[in-house]
């Protein structure tokens, strides 16, 4: 059972719940501030992920350099969507964003470019270099408790965090200024904005690449950790989960992404340690009726699934929101 | 109804039109078509500065398409308006009310979700806080701010509403949100203002302030240009009328002229009220 717990608090803080966080920062931007609905999350992740991996891997670029490519090319992507949807109904860009971001997960996929983006099996030799980057102090990796974290993830938690910390510190600073008012108030009702003189398109459009940008890294953190930029990462799920993340943490608030990223990954850990525990076929073991060890990592979405439905009935403000203001219509 | 000063109004002839002696707003040959249906096709009009202007109609009668169009919230199909002189018909709506022509809703659009005073400071022009480069540092919007609030808490006690100051706008009753954006309209600072029927679901208690307020915004030297409903609130308040139906502007001019006027009273109850059915072919 400490085990399991060991594995659950590790999950917490791991690579996939930095990359989630991160994404969940930026879909907070999108979503939670300024009400922009973007299902392509998982597009912005994906272009972060492959900015890296792309130029290490391709040509021989160091970590450091690929940083401003995740900025640009994510960027790009944020106006390439927003010009043509920005100005129509919220709902457009929903389906923009979702189509697009399952446009480039099959443009990475296509077997025509197999030498740059690695197809299906995706580019997977490009940690050498960033091996290479780990400072002295994380030579050892550390232990939490009763997991070994070696040194190569240990760096990338560390960086991980790093983004977190800055990035919330960025949207927390935005968000209490006049800006985060014109932001919130575009989430209310644009055409209120724009009669008392805000540009709103601008404004959105800067919070679709301000978002985008945060996004991007979770994918470049997700892509470094798990030593592979690969399609299967950046399905519609990740969106979708993301989503989950910003809700569980509380809509519009700074510190929800992390504490809705940290308890999401924790119970995904906890559930899926707790029961490959309980059907390994040694110590207490679930009738193989309910479940075995070939099909209980399904079991876990059907907890987390539940766990959101009952998240959103009986706290619809999420852990750190409030129910005073979501308890108001928007419109 | 100008007591003090000399009416501008005196010795206009009113009929649709009609040339004002120092207009703000002119507006030529504007038309909005829906498909089939032309719901604006305004030929002539001007709207006399510093004056309240109100602009009345059965339902459906273009109203608020006009005024849609004149703040460029939609598009007109052709015409031409100009504000102070400069021509409008390019602009985009938060352009024309940076240049001092501000509207409100006719559904109330009070953000619910930022408080009252968030709503106010939200009004306000050329804040420094509102670029993304200068926002992630206070110190550089923090004294701009101070005086947006000051000058927001003294609208929010003209208005009645600084007891509601930090409470969510969503939790105001119909009568306090239209006092709320009407105020909030007021930080921008608007030569002009532009209301979409002001009265519509205000009780009688607050209608009464309603009016004074708005009697304050022509006091101030704003002009103000109203469509509504509510006859008495016409009547009570505007310099100028112009009547509009089925598009068209069919009267103006000042409001004891059009209660007689037998085209308003066609255009209200339809031409034939009075006529056996059968008499018309």
């Amino acid at each position: 059972m400490s085990q399991t717990i060991s594995n659950a608090l590790f999950g917490a803080i791991g690579i996939s719940a930095i990359a989630y966080c991160l994404a969940a920062i930026g879909l907070n931007v999108h979503f939670g501030y300024t009400g922009l609905l973007n299902f392509g999350q998982a597009g912005f992740a994906l272009v972060g992920g492959y900015a890296v991996a792309m130029p290490i891997s391709n040509w021989g670029w160091s970590l450091w350099a690929t940083i401003p490519v995740v900025i640009v090319s994510s960027a790009v992507f944020a106006l390439l969507l927003g010009i043509p949807t920005l100005r129509l109904r919220s709902d457009y860009l929903a389906i923009v964003t979702i189509a697009a971001a399952e446009i480039l997960r099959l443009l990475v996929s296509t077997p025509k470019w197999v030498n740059v983006t690695g197809s299906t099996d995706g580019i997977n030799s490009f940690t050498n270099d960033i091996q290479n980057t780990i400072p002295g102090f994380l030579d050892e990796g550390f232990s939490l408790w009763k997991v070994q974290v070696s040194p190569y993830i240990a760096w990338v938690m560390v960086l991980g965090w790093l983004l977190v910390g800055l990035f919330s510190v960025l949207v927390w600073s935005l968000m209490r200024s006049p800006w985060g008012r014109v932001l919130r108030s575009i989430r209310e009702d644009e055409d209120a904005a724009r009669s008392l003189g805000k540009n709103v398109f601008a404004y959105k459009m800067t919070s679709l690449v301000l978002g985008g940008v945060i996004g991007a890294f979770g994918g470049a953190i997700l892509v470094i950790g798990q030593r592979s930029a690969a399609p299967t990462s950046f399905q519609t799920q990740f969106t979708f989960l993301t989503y989950a993340i910003v809700v569980l943490g509380g809509i519009g608030r700074v510190k929800g992404p992390i504490i809705g990223a940290m308890i999401f990954w924790f119970i995904i850990s906890f559930s899926d340690s707790l029961l490959a525990d309980w059907t390994d076929g040694s110590g207490f073991n679930l009738p193989s009726w309910i479940m075995d060890s070939s099909n209980f990592s399904f079991f876990r979405w059907i907890i987390v699934g539940g766990g959101l439905a009952l998240l959103v009935i009986f706290r619809p403000q999420g852990i750190f929101g409030d129910r005073k203001e979501q308890s108001f219509d928007v419109r | 109804m100008s007591d003090d000063t000399v009416n501008p109004f005196e010795g206009l002839t009113p009929t649709p039109g009609v040339a004002k002696p120092e207009p703000i707003l002119v507006a030529d040959s504007v038309q909005r078509r829906f498909g089939g249906l032309v719901a604006v096709d305004v030929d002539h009009i001007e709207v006399q500065r510093n004056s309240i202007t109100a602009l009345i109609g059965p339902n459906g009668a273009g109203k608020t398409t006009f005024f849609n169009l004149l703040t460029n919230f939609d598009t007109a199909n052709s015409g031409t308006w100009a504000f102070n002189g400069r021509p409008m018909q390019k602009v985009r709506p938060h352009q024309a009310a940076r240049l001092g022509m501000v509207r409100t809703f006719q559904l109330t659009k009070s953000l619910s979700r930022l408080t009252v005073i968030e709503n106010m400071r939200l009004g306000a022009t050329g804040q420094k806080g509102e670029n993304l480069l200068t926002a992630p540092f206070r110190f550089l919007w923090r004294d701009q701010e101070a005086e947006i609030t000051s000058r927001a808490e003294a609208l929010l006690e003209r208005f009645k509403l600084d007891h509601m100051r930090d409470e969510f706008a969503g939790s105001l009753s119909g009568g306090q949100r239209k006092l709320l954006e009407m105020a909030r309209a007021l930080m921008v600072e608007p030569e002009m203002v532009m209301l979409d029927e002001p009265m519509a679901g205000v009780n009688p208690a607050l209608k009464q302030s309603l009016l004074d307020h708005v009697k304050g915004l022509k006091a101030e030297g704003r002009t103000v240009l109203f469509v509504e409903h509510d006859m008495d609130m016409v009547h009570e308040i505007s310099d100028w009328v112009v009547v509009m139906a089925e598009g068209r502007i069919i009267a103006e001019g000042p409001p004891e002229f059009i209660g007689g006027n037998q085209e308003v009273i066609d255009a209200y109850l339809g031409a034939h009220q009075n006529t056996d059915i059968g008499a018309i072919q």
